[in-house]
């Protein structure tokens, strides 16, 4: 079995669609016609550059080069956690706490993975270790940006409960332990129900791409698992760390809640 | 045997609030009162060490930064004006009460079985009494304690905290608009206006 190549006339065909859709959103004052078309042309810049990146990185394999792709891709998924929360932590922290949370989690299991089960020849042989970095890193933001919200939403939203436990005595691990848990499940829910409904509902696009790219699917189903596994403990490690360092954040070293930590109003 | 408690603040300040000095006597009840707005509850925030201050506060001679924050606010209990409740049921608040003291505020022992959202505010602001209460803290800090209650009610809260008070010899801070009821508890009042504390009489 043979990859058939796509021509640019067949992508041009398939943006037909989105434009069809697109022109008719428009006599139905739907309003989403705009946003479509740049997320569209977002979608083949952004692809394209990424393909151009790529097909240097795999010629020239080099780990320095590596190393700043994954650097790159670490930072700007840091953005996207920190722009996704309504209310975050002011200064560094609102950046630093989901970076800092996703580079120990990702990063170690990537690397493990890599030099442990898969164990390419060079181990940082970028076929392998940038999609797999990709996909962790897609999936850790996903649920840090999830929990942390819900952490600095439910904090505000509760303080009268915080402060009144503080008030009895409690400590503060005590006093914020609800929000603390409702946190954690709203980050890690996503990924186990993608785990749960794998194969049933859906077929993970990754499986979908190496079989439409000519593997077994046996082969393809193998790696599917693998890549499960390393994203659901890769985004709850990295939830678990950033709740943990922005709870610990919340308060001072007196215990207080300290709300004036983070940003009062929304974006 | 619990030591005299002395509650001893020296220049607290927060924000607008202070420097504030005094000292309240074991079993001692200071009132203060002023217009809303002039930082009644900051200053009680500031003593329970919730809000950041500066200078401190002492108890029994010890300094508030001797221990950690949650054993100095469950020594120094604060009682906010408005209660807050996290658990679905009454009693999964309380670690243990007796139930003399629950009936002294009029409530028979199965209200620790009821559902907090059906509690009125009045209830719900006796019941945050007894909760701080049965933790026995050393000295009180009370917001406003019986805002929400009719006079019957009043005065339960007022009996119950006066034997609380004397019988741990426990130094209490107490805000109140009520001008009686400032006479029937306090054995002083000061006045907090601008920040500063002021004796009641000298108005």
């Amino acid at each position: 079995m043979n990859l058939v190549l796509l021509t640019p006339l067949d992508l041009a065909l398939a943006a037909l669609l989105v434009l069809a859709l697109a022109a008719l959103s428009l006599p139905l004052g739907l309003g989403i016609g705009k946003p479509l078309a740049i997320a569209a042309v977002r979608t083949v810049v952004q692809l394209l550059l990424v393909g151009i990146v790529l097909k240097a990185l795999f010629e020239n394999v080099n780990i320095g080069w590596i190393a700043l792709m994954a650097t790159v891709m670490l930072l700007v998924a840091g953005r996207e956690v920190m722009a996704r929360q309504k209310r975050r932590l002011l200064g560094w922290w609102g950046y630093g706490v989901g970076s800092v949370s996703m580079f120990i989690s990702t990063f170690t299991i990537v690397i493990l993975v890599l030099t442990v089960i898969i164990h390419p020849t060079p181990w940082y042989e970028p076929q392998y270790a940038i999609p797999l970095l990709g996909m962790m890193l897609g999936n850790t933001m996903t649920g840090v940006a999830l929990a942390l919200d819900r952490l600095t939403e439910g904090a505000w939203q509760q303080r009268a409960v915080i402060e009144a436990r503080l008030m009895l005595g409690q400590k503060w691990t005590q006093a914020i332990a609800d929000i603390r848990h409702e946190s954690m499940r709203s980050g890690t829910i996503p990924m186990i129900n993608a785990m749960a409904a794998a194969g049933v509902v859906s077929l993970p696009g990754m499986m979908t791409g190496q079989i439409l790219a000519g593997s077994p699917p046996l082969e393809a189903v193998k790696y599917q698992i693998l890549i499960m596994f390393m994203i659901s403990s890769g985004t709850g490690f990295g939830t678990l760390a950033a709740v943990w360092v922005a709870t610990r954040r919340l308060f001072d070293e007196r215990e207080r809640l300290r709300l004036e930590r983070i940003k009062s109003t929304g974006r | 045997m619990s030591a005299l408690s002395r509650l001893r603040l020296v220049k607290l300040s927060t924000r607008n609030v202070g420097p504030v000095s005094m000292d309240v006597n074991p079993g001692e009840c200071v009132c203060i009162s002023g217009a809303s707005g002039t930082g009644k509850t900051l200053l009680l925030r500031a003593v329970a060490d919730l809000d950041p201050h500066e200078g401190t506060a002492y108890l029994d001679n010890a300094e508030c930064s001797s221990v950690t924050g949650p054993q100095w606010r469950r020594q120094v209990g604060l009682l906010p004006a408005e209660s807050a409740w996290w658990h679905d049921r009454v009693g999964e608040h309380f670690n243990d009460v007796e139930s003399s003291a629950l009936e002294e505020l009029g409530f028979k022992p199965d209200v620790l079985r009821r559902r907090v959202s059906r509690l009125s505010t009045g209830e719900r602001q006796r019941l945050a009494l007894l909760r701080l209460l049965a933790q026995h803290p050393k000295a009180l800090l009370l917001d406003e304690p019986t805002a929400s209650l009719d006079s019957a009610n009043t005065r339960r809260v007022e009996r119950l905290i006066s034997v609380y008070r004397k019988q741990n010899r426990a130094p209490v801070i107490w805000i109140s608009h009520d001008a009686r009821q400032i006479k029937r508890v306090g054995n002083r009042h000061l006045r907090l206006i601008d920040g500063k504390l002021t004796s009641g009489r000298t108005r």
